[in-house]
């Protein structure tokens, strides 16, 4: 993918990813959050893994996301009211953000690997989810039951723990 | 071209943004959202090492397997995370963080 | 011949050993084998006497290598001397006590004790080396106070015996500082080695005369010299054999005999010699002046043995040890002669011991009153009786060596004679006192046969022809005649003197209450005592409440509690707060890991 187009999805899903903690009002950072997951499944696009760029817009996007505005429709939470600020939370806020800011930048500059081209692909009659799925049902049997054992037991939890009253 | 460094950087921008949402929001909601936002900033530098590390021609599909699971549970955990939330709503009727402070000495 | 001093040591200890574990119900039986034990270490004496020369065997006891313990005996002329004194007096002693203690209850235990504190005594006689000595020391203190707390139901009795050990420890404690001192600069402890090493060892004046000081530490116990002689008045609790065998003839004269063994030790310092001569002088003359205010026959005897025990540490101290052992030998005999004769008046004024309530005993036991009557003169020093010759002795080398130390011991030995003249006086002659008295009569034969048979030595063991008997190497000095002329001058003054002041009185005429109170040294003691445990005991309270209570303890405990403290306060509830201090301390360790190290 060109650079340019690179950058352009880059900064799209980080100015989403802004807005969602700035806003003050749930619902609109819940649909910038979702505009931000468009961009970072563009990012997964161009590093050819396709699969997972349409499991990110179908699985976050489309599901995750949609159970957020659920909840947020059924507390019927309202816009935040400006409340005073804790000079001393957001100070120590912005002071670890900007130190993991730094430290970001001179892990990556550090890192003389990266900055290599990726290496060529050859495109075999198989795509890549057929790949995935071979290495999933084969490779990682066992962690995928696992994994299906988990999300079983966390629907089993939700219904739980929203009754009304545990009997 | 985009090379891997630039992918980093781009996943720990997301990351430090979503760190900055926990530590500074007071909506829990949007800290869980924030919390998605780091989860991905993860699962974006995987896919970026697999497609570096490639095996003959091929990325390297076990780093896209674990994001695969990576959001697999991120899910699981939404669900119940939400269902904790709106527990904690019903018995205090509210979402604002610095009210839920029982677990002080 | 060989086996003859192990005979003489051990016989003892069988009988006592048979009493402990068999006899013990059986009173007369346990008293027939004590004295027959007796008898037979008295035989086997006379046939070690009979042999001449000088015999040091030893076997090995404890052997680790670069610690061995030897047991062995030494026979020399001292030795056959002391062991014929120690068999002979102790053989009447305990024929004596077979009727002085004809109506007590605890006769069994009060032979195996007797029986026990010869073994003990004949192992210090017999001891060729510092550490047998010391082991045979010890023991004879622990039958010492087997035997003064014998009536131990009476408080003071028990009182008494306690004193008596832990006094003789005291002493003791320096004995085995000076045993150490010895050993460590010499490499031996066999007196043998060392009588020919010592001199050659090259020690400095200093070291040398501090060991043969700490070794005068151990005489000072036994030999209840000033300031240790508390324990020897007090030890009169006893019953009066015991008091005769132990603290007249035998044991505290073990002190002497020692220093006479080891007499190399001081030789070559003139500053020892001097200490102990003058330890033995102060100890004769306090106790000879506290004994002119006593009232209790025992007590008299008690402060006049402690008087002779002075002269005899003095004598070493001048240089003549032989002359303090003749002093030993001759005292021995009639000592325990004034001990058994005073058990004899003491019994049969059913246990009457105040002299005040005594009187006109001559014509009512009569074989008492005589023996009684050499045993004062010959310890007065009225020639030609034992004591003159022994006691010339000292008095001889005294003005040869040191003439303050002659005045002294002329002006003692003048208060010797009074104070026995004294006691002479007030308990025999005259008309009795109280009805007791005039109702009194004489003790059994098994008990004045003992008296007649001790009266012999006190008679005739000072002529310079018996006495070369038993001490063949002494000196042949010659009679020295001033010496001779100012001891039998202050005799016929401290008689003369007695007679004036006590004939015919009811009640003591002189009252001098710094004697009677024995110069309250006793008192001193106990508040010394006193204030050095309430000292120790207010440091050790402190130390266990502050340092150990409050502060390992409690500090311990407050400690740990205070970091709970601080730390809580980080549990605030603030889940942001949390997750700040989480983010803070990712940042930190990323740092330190990828840039630091």
């Amino acid at each position: 993918m060109p650079t340019a187009l690179f950058w352009i999805f880059v900064i799209f899903m980080l100015f989403f990813g802004v807005m969602v903690v700035v806003n003050r009002n749930p619902v609109a950072s819940a649909m910038s959050l979702v505009v931000c997951f468009l961009g970072l499944a563009a990012l997964y696009i161009s590093l050819d893994a396709f699969f997972l760029g349409v499991i990110q817009i179908l699985v976050y996007a489309g599901a995750v996301m949609v159970l957020f505005l659920f909840i947020i429709m059924l507390l019927d939470l309202k816009a935040e009211q400006r409340r005073h600020f804790n000079l001393i939370a957001m100070f120590g806020g912005i002071v670890v953000v900007v130190l993991f800011v730094k430290v970001l930048f001179d892990v990556c500059y550090g890192f003389q690997g990266g900055n290599a081209v990726f290496p060529a692909i050859h495109n075999t009659e198989h795509g890549d989810t057929w790949q995935v799925g071979m290495a999933l049902f084969q490779q990682y049997k066992l962690p995928l039951q696992m994994i299906g054992a988990l999300v079983v037991v966390a629907s089993v939890g939700a219904v739980l723990l929203s009754k009304r009253e545990l009997k | 071209m985009a090379t891997l460094n630039d992918y980093l950087l781009a996943s720990g921008l997301l990351f430090t943004v979503g760190f900055a949402g926990v530590l500074l929001r007071r909506n829990i909601i949007i800290i869980f959202m924030a919390l998605e936002l780091m989860l991905n900033a993860a699962n974006l530098s995987l896919v970026g090492f697999s497609r570096f590390h490639t095996h003959a021609g091929l990325p390297d599909y076990n780093a896209q397997v674990l994001v695969f699971f990576i959001i697999t549970v991120a899910a699981a955990e939404v669900t119940v995370g939400l269902a904790v939330i709106v527990a904690l709503f019903r018995a205090k009727q509210t979402t604002h963080i610095e009210d839920l402070n029982s677990l002080k000495f | 011949m060989n086996s003859a001093p192990w005979i003489i040591l051990f016989a003892p200890l069988l009988a006592a050993a048979a009493i402990v574990i068999a006899t013990q119900p059986l009173k007369k039986l346990s008293s027939y084998l004590s004295v027959a034990a007796v008898a037979v270490s008295f035989v086997f004496a006379l046939v070690v006497f009979g042999s001449s020369g000088v015999q040091d065997v030893s076997f090995n006891w404890i052997d680790l290598g670069v610690f061995q313990v030897r047991i062995g005996y030494l026979i020399d002329d001292f030795s056959r001397m002391m062991l014929l004194v120690v068999t002979g007096v102790g053989l009447l002693i305990h024929i004596y006590s077979i009727g002085y203690m004809h109506d007590d209850r605890g006769r069994s235990r009060y032979f195996a004790g007797l029986s026990l504190f010869m073994f003990s005594m004949l192992g210090i006689v017999l001891a060729n080396n510092f550490i047998m000595m010391f082991i045979f020391w010890e023991l004879v203190g622990v039958s010492s106070y087997i035997l003064i707390g014998h009536w131990f139901e009476r408080p003071s009795a028990a009182d008494a015996a306690n004193k008596a050990l832990i006094v003789n420890r005291i002493g003791d404690f320096g004995f085995m500082l000076g045993i150490l001192m010895v050993w460590s600069a010499s490499g031996t402890v066999m007196f043998g080695e060392l009588s020919s090493k010592w001199s050659s060892l090259g020690l400095g004046a200093g070291y040398a005369t501090i060991a043969a000081i700490m070794i005068f530490c151990g005489a000072v116990g036994k030999s209840a010299q000033f300031p240790l002689h508390v324990w020897l008045p007090d030890a009169m609790e006893g019953p009066t054999p015991v008091s005769a065998l132990i603290h007249a003839a035998t044991m505290v004269a073990a002190g002497v005999y020692m220093l006479a063994r080891v007499y190399f030790l001081f030789a070559g310092s003139a500053a020892a010699l001097s200490i102990v001569l003058w330890i033995g002088v102060i100890t004769s003359l306090l106790a000879a002046l506290m004994a002119t205010q006593q009232s209790d026959i025992k007590r008299i005897l008690a402060y006049s043995t402690l008087s002779q025990l002075g002269l005899m540490v003095s004598a070493v101290g001048l240089g003549v040890p032989v002359a303090a052992l003749f002093h030993l030998f001759t005292h021995a005999s009639f000592k325990a002669l004034l001990f058994l004769g005073a058990g004899s008046v003491i019994h049969s004024l059913h246990n009457e011991q105040n002299i005040w309530q005594m009187g006109g005993l001559q014509k009512k036991m009569p074989v008492t009153f005589w023996t009684f009557l050499i045993a004062t003169l010959a310890l007065s020093g009225c020639p030609p009786l034992a004591g003159f010759w022994s006691k010339d002795g000292i008095v001889a080398a005294a003005f040869d060596h040191n003439a303050a130390a002659a005045l002294v011991i002329s002006v003692i030995n003048f208060f010797t004679a009074f104070y026995m003249a004294r006691l002479f006086i007030v308990a025999f002659l005259g008309a009795p006192r109280t009805e007791t008295a005039s109702h009194a009569h004489e003790s059994p034969r098994v008990m004045t046969v003992p008296l007649l048979l001790l009266a012999i030595p006190s008679v005739i063991a000072g002529f310079p022809a018996i006495s070369h008997i038993f001490f063949p190497e002494a000196e042949e000095a010659g009679p020295s005649i001033p010496a001779m002329l100012v001891s039998v001058a202050v005799f016929l003054a401290g008689i003369c003197a007695g007679l004036a002041l006590y004939r015919g009185k009811d009640s003591d005429p002189i009252s001098i209450p710094l004697f009677a109170n024995r110069f309250y040294i006793d008192e001193f003691y106990s508040v010394l005592v006193k204030w050095t445990q309430d000292a120790l005991a207010g440091i050790a309270a402190f130390v266990d409440r502050w340092v150990i209570d409050g502060g390992l303890v409690r500090g311990l405990g407050g400690t740990t509690w205070g970091f709970g403290f601080a730390l809580r306060f980080l549990q605030i509830g603030n889940l942001q707060a949390y997750a700040f201090l989480f983010g803070f301390g990712v940042v930190l360790l990323l740092y330190l890991i990828l840039f630091a190290t």
